[in-house]
């Protein structure tokens, strides 16, 4: 697919200055980013996550925008119940997001989203992707992916399972949009999330948001390690229409996964041997997808 | 209109009367006909109100949080181990100060598995901030449906309305069913204080510091404290509209006894023929009916109490290592003030066993005997051997 054409992004802010993220957190650019696309007329929806600390503490608040939180497993069922609240008051010009790190979506709260996704309700949801429980000090979800140190899966015995794959898992729901998405690229990122205000029913995103504390990197290398993230395809960028059309954006340049690494100290453990089983897994995720897409 | 009703479907057309607009729930036994008929009255456009059929009661709780953020009059149902799996939503309401109304039918918790009634499930949930009241007819059932959102919306708390699982859940009586219009009148048009309006943009739920977070907690207090006299209130004006008269407690033959029981739910009308029996005898036995469990109505019960030479507690659930939940809640609120009855705690039909009327003599027997109980104990009444 050729590169998404000249996109303009609004200049108009949602979000304030003086949030509470770390430095070089991929998170507070993804909340930007939705709220630049959505607009004011937005109701965000956070579990417990890390951007329930970015959001800002009583009485301040981060977003210009109404914010709800709630707890850990129950973003998608807090947001299905204010979406029937406003569809009975005949508020139907309201975008309902739910915001969630992956432990929120991967796993404590898959059974609320895979509810609200076989029900078709009528949300946004997209998912904040650090691949770990950062927000509690960095332990294993089912999101961190094969290999990487954490601190519930040491050097010495990594995280040995790949990760969970979220997209297929909300395809086989044939929900009418899941895409993945990248810090890395906010015009996609901008255009994905616009396409989504054009549809109704559940709208799954997931995007890859560096963590400098957990993946032990560089604040300032954050982009470029989401970057890489792609061009390594261990992130690939792609979309899947009602569970079945499969659209992928091939990467503007083909990395080795091993530069991904390099940037980030939880793979630094790995042996080459280790490194080239992931590359290969890597590859053949990518060469099925490529099947999925054709 | 007098209809012939079991108390689940008195629930239901409490619920469309109270002009609920969102409903999200997970069945379970012995609830599910609660949602069942709301469901049909939902399809066929008798009730204006939209129904999540959510995957789980921890689901349906959150729906509910969030529906009722969003401006709407919410409602729903579940039972055990459903209000177990809700209890960490059940505290996020009450923080939340959404006015959400729930049923519980009350059902013993597992295991070994039970789906016969015993309040365990409801009152182990006593500390999530939610109201808590126990009906003991279909009847009562209905009209608390009303009163729950008056006042669970003027104290902007949830309201648990509680009764005995298929005792009453699935027992038929005649039901008077309020007109419409008058409950119109009786149950205004939801305001809700707090609201998500993306014109007026807020952050709801939000962390706090420990600078702030009593206060927080306070207010909830501040709420609860008034809440007894709201349900007096509210009872009272229910009686004017509709002829029947409702408070946080009832006594009965109760005045100028030396003895006297206190009951809550079904139990309640088989203590009314006991005391009956034991007037007849000569004996100066007296019951009071608990309505109001949380908050503890201690005023009104206070005023109950006083001047009875021995009260007994007639607990329906078990503590373990703490007993029956009304006779510990009575005890810890009346202490500190004057001259209190000696307090007998009973156990009684747990897991749906039958609560006869030889059940509650024995109760009186021992009450009327000099057997002395010592604190923290219990007696266990119509245990096998």
């Amino acid at each position: 697919m050729a590169r998404p054409k000249k996109v303009r992004i609004p200049s108009e802010e949602f979000f304030h200055p003086g949030h509470y993220a770390c430095q070089g957190c991929g998170a507070p650019i993804v909340g930007r980013y939705l709220l630049k696309a959505l607009g004011k007329k937005t109701i965000i929806v956070i579990p417990a996550c890390c951007w329930s600390v970015i959001q800002g503490p009583y009485p301040y608040s981060t977003l210009k925008v109404n914010v709800i939180h709630t707890a850990f497993e129950t973003a998608a069922s807090t947001a299905a119940g204010i979406r029937a609240s406003l569809e009975m008051q005949k508020k139907n010009d309201v975008n309902v997001v739910a915001l969630a790190g992956d432990g929120g979506t991967f796993d404590i709260g898959l059974q609320a989203l895979s509810g609200a996704a076989e029900r078709n309700d009528d949300i946004i949801y997209v998912c904040y992707d650090n691949e770990a429980y950062m927000n509690t000090g960095i332990q294993r979800s089912s999101s961190t992916p094969l290999g990487a140190w954490t601190t519930t899966t040491p050097g010495t015995h990594y995280k040995d399972r790949p990760k969970k794959d979220i997209i297929q898992i909300m395809a086989a729901h044939r929900i009418p949009y899941a895409a993945t998405g990248n810090v890395a690229y906010p015009e996609d990122l901008y255009v994905k999330f616009k396409k989504a205000t054009t549809m109704r029913g559940l709208r799954f995103f997931h995007i890859l948001s560096p963590c400098p504390p957990g993946w032990r990197s560089s604040s300032e290398d954050s982009i470029k390690i989401a970057r890489y993230a792609t061009w390594s395809k261990m992130h690939p960028l792609y979309e899947v229409y009602d569970g079945e059309k499969y659209v992928v954006r091939k990467p503007e340049k083909e990395i080795p996964v091993n530069d991904y690494f390099s940037l980030q100290k939880r793979f630094a453990h790995l042996t080459e041997r280790e490194v080239d089983t992931i590359q290969q897994m890597v590859d053949e995720r990518w060469e099925s997808l490529l099947r999925l897409a054709s | 209109m007098r209809k012939v009703l079991m108390a689940n479907h008195a629930v239901s057309i409490g619920v469309k009367l109270s002009r609920v607009s969102v409903v999200a729930a997970y069945p379970i036994t012995p609830q599910s006909q609660v949602v069942e008929l709301i469901s049909e009255m939902c399809a066929d456009g008798e009730i204006d109100a939209k129904f999540l059929k959510v995957e789980s009661e921890h689901s349906a709780m959150a729906c509910c949080i969030g529906a009722a953020l969003g401006g709407s009059r919410v409602f729903t149902a579940t039972s055990s181990q459903g209000l177990l799996l809700m209890h960490e939503m059940l505290h996020w309401a009450a923080g939340s100060r959404v006015p959400i109304v729930m049923t519980n039918v009350n059902r013993s918790v597992s295991p070994p598995w039970s789906i016969w009634t015993d309040q365990t499930d409801s009152l182990s949930q006593r500390d999530t901030g939610w109201i808590q009241l126990y009906c003991e007819s279909n009847q009562e059932v209905l009209d608390s449906i009303i009163q729950a959102y008056w006042i669970a919306e003027k104290v902007n708390l949830p309201f648990m309305v509680v009764f005995d699982g298929f005792y009453l859940s699935h027992t038929n009586e005649a039901v008077d069913i309020p007109e419409q219009s008058d409950v119109d009148r009786f149950l205004r048009k939801f305001r809700p204080k707090f609201k998500i309006d993306v014109k007026k943009p807020h952050a709801f739920n939000s962390i706090v510091y420990p600078d702030a977070y009593m206060e927080f907690r306070h207010m909830i207090k501040e709420s609860m404290d008034t809440v007894p006299a709201v349900v007096n209130k509210c009872g009272a004006e229910f009686g004017k509209k509709f002829g029947r008269v409702y408070g946080t407690l009832e006594e009965y033959r109760n005045e100028d006894a030396e003895i006297s029981l206190i009951t809550s739910s079904t139990v309640t009308s088989t203590a009314r023929i006991v005391i009956d029996e034991y007037r007849k005898k000569g004996i100066k036995a007296g019951l009071i009916k608990l309505r109001l469990f949380n908050p503890f109505p201690r005023e009104d019960i206070l005023n109950a109490i006083r001047g009875k030479r021995k009260v007994g507690v007639i607990d329906r659930n078990y503590s373990p290592g703490n007993g029956g939940v009304f006779a510990q809640t009575l005890r810890a609120n009346i202490i500190g003030n004057g001259d209190i009855p000696e307090i007998y705690p009973f156990i009684v039909g747990l897991g749906g066993r039958d609560v006869h009327l030889g059940v509650l003599n024995e109760a009186i027997d021992i009450m009327a005997s000099n057997k002395k109980i010592k604190a923290g104990e219990e007696i266990w009444l119509d245990l096998k051997k």
